[in-house]
């Protein structure tokens, strides 16, 4: 009833977990049975250990959290040589967050997670705003993003997701873009560049400043953004950004998003995509719905 | 340690001056083990500002009758919002969360001040199981931000310090006469200043040290990385790695 696709993978429902949100999967397994999971995009993986951003990287604003870890993780090579063996045998898509500043370091790492076995797809993040060349993110404009997918593209041979920034003039171009230089999916959206202050220290929040805003608020302009991708692509979109209830989900599957991920719902409750599942399940039986791509991209 | 989420039920509340309050939680059925140190992410309820979860350290602990204890704090809108919760009402938490203090040394001192005493009631109990009796020193600005003494007096020799002089001797914890006795261990929580004066203290004498760090925090279970701390090995959670740290763990820290 829920099983969908998404390029070569099936799904037994539509719900994933969003990355850097859920760990490698492990810090949950008290809360959540991981085999009911579509799939678990583990955290962004960069070619050499990072150690991310100065605390302060977190401050809560109104419906919605500004974060600005900044790509903290172990490595490529760890997370093959530890992590993997650890998470693998999961009943579940496991699927890699791939991040990097350069096209040598996206390459680099995709070529890597390309030979684990149980590894069936990796989600390109192309919206760090720290790269090499004028210092724009990969992400931000179509031939960037273009150039970048079409690299990894070489080296990668499984199912190629790429995950779009929403800080852009124009989404649907960065879409097509990836799309045409051989993408197999697009997921949307990750964080809004955002600020807070506070004013009685008269300082920012963030030791960056500026970070990602997540969770409920940015849901609107989600749903929106992924109702225009799906529209103007063709590959299947995962749609994400602010998902707390099985109804938040069900909105970007009739924007028409074919899975979602479920983000910062995870920090607000461990057990939260168990209720999202439950949820679809009785959404379906409640709607006398057989099969949940019925309603995928009915808007 | 298996981690849960529960809803529990508030049995108890003792408001202790215009900032402090505590919350005695029923559990519905045995309460797991839960280690001195270790904290609770609690659902705040009701207030549309507040979305995450805030995290609260655990006071006390009664296995015989399946409750704990938290001391809270009223600092900002979560806080405040959990500060108009009633007994009868249903308070959701996921616990027990973090790594806990070690319960090592023979001769052991516990310093806490202001809501970093909440973590050093069910720390003297364990202690007290295992044969240890601690000293036990308190500290605030003023008496009234001590928020909790008597629970203390029959589980350990007490000291309380004050900067206005108002209760105990006048002046910070690391100038009460108890806190240069002969110590081989020192359990540390409160505010940062006082931490990272203890904590030095005991590195400089050769003692052991562990402290319970407070960092702002959204996940709780070490997946959002957000509350991290500059350990000398690196950025480390407080959330799941901490909150108790061994003084030695931290010496850039210490010296920042």
């Amino acid at each position: 009833m829920l099983e969908t696709k998404i390029h070569n993978l099936t799904l037994k429902n539509p719900v994933m977990t969003a990355s850097g949100t859920f760990g490698y999967g492990e810090e949950f397994s008290d809360f959540v049975d991981l085999s009911r999971l579509g799939g678990i995009v583990v955290k962004g993986t960069t070619g050499e250990r990072r150690q991310g951003n100065a605390y302060p990287r977190m401050a809560e604003t109104p419906a919605g959290m500004l974060n600005a870890v900044g790509l903290q993780n172990v490595g490529v090579e760890t997370f093959c040589q530890d992590v993997y063996p650890r998470i693998k045998e999961l009943d579940t898509n496991i699927i890699v967050n791939v991040s990097g500043s350069s096209i040598e370091e996206y390459s680099k790492v995709a070529s890597m997670i390309d030979a684990l076995d149980r590894i069936p797809a990796i989600e390109l993040n192309i919206s760090c705003p720290n790269v090499k060349k004028g210092g724009m993110g990969f992400g931000t404009r179509p031939e960037m993003a273009a150039q970048v997918v079409g690299e990894v593209r070489k080296v990668y041979h499984k199912t190629l997701i790429v995950k779009l920034t929403p800080n852009v003039t124009n989404v649907v171009e960065i879409a097509q873009a990836v799309e045409d230089a051989g993408a197999d999916s697009v997921s949307l959206i990750n964080t809004l560049l955002g600020m807070a202050i506070d004013v009685e220290r008269q300082r920012p929040y963030l030791s960056t400043i500026t970070g990602g805003l997540s969770g409920p608020c940015v849901k609107p302009i989600a749903v929106r953004m992924v109702w225009q991708v799906a529209h103007a692509v063709k590959i299947p979109v995962i749609g994400l950004g602010g998902i707390v209830t099985a109804a938040d989900a069900l909105e970007f599957l009739m924007a028409g998003a074919k899975a979602v991920e479920v983000g910062t719902a995870n920090f607000l409750d461990p057990a939260v995509t168990m209720k999202i599942v439950d949820g679809l399940e009785d959404y379906c039986n409640r709607h006398g719905i057989k099969d949940i791509n019925d309603i995928i991209g009915i808007i | 340690m298996k981690k849960y989420i529960t809803d529990f039920t508030i049995i108890g509340k003792r408001i202790l001056g215009e900032q402090y309050f505590t919350l005695t939680l029923q559990h519905p059925a045995t309460l797991p083990p839960i280690a001195a140190g270790q904290f609770v992410e609690v659902e705040v309820r009701g207030c549309k500002e507040v979305l995450l979860r805030r995290p609260i350290s655990i006071h006390d602990v009664d296995t015989e009758n399946n409750t704990l204890t938290l001391l809270i704090q009223i600092v900002g809108k979560g806080t405040r919002q959990l500060a108009t919760l009633q007994e009868g009402d249903t308070l959701n938490l996921v616990y027990p969360l973090g790594r806990g203090f070690s319960l090592d040394g023979e001769k052991v001192l516990l310093v806490g001040g202001g809501a970093g005493i909440a973590p050093l009631l069910h720390l003297s109990k364990c202690l007290n199981a295992k044969g240890i009796r601690p000293t036990i020193l308190l500290g605030g600005r003023t008496a009234d931000l001590i928020p909790v003494r008597d629970e203390f007096k029959s589980l350990g020799t007490v000291g309380i310090a004050t900067e206005d002089g108002s209760l105990g001797e006048k002046g910070l914890v690391t100038q009460h006469t108890l806190f240069s006795g002969d110590y081989d261990h020192i359990y540390t929580c409160g505010p940062t200043p006082m931490m990272k004066a203890v904590a030095r203290h005991a590195l400089a004498n050769g003692i052991v040290c562990e402290v319970s760090l407070e960092n702002l925090m959204a996940c709780g279970i070490g997946a959002c990385l957000c509350c991290v701390v500059d350990s000398d090995a690196g950025h480390k959670c407080v959330c799941k790695e901490g909150p108790v740290f061994k003084a030695t763990e931290l010496t850039k820290w210490l010296n920042n």
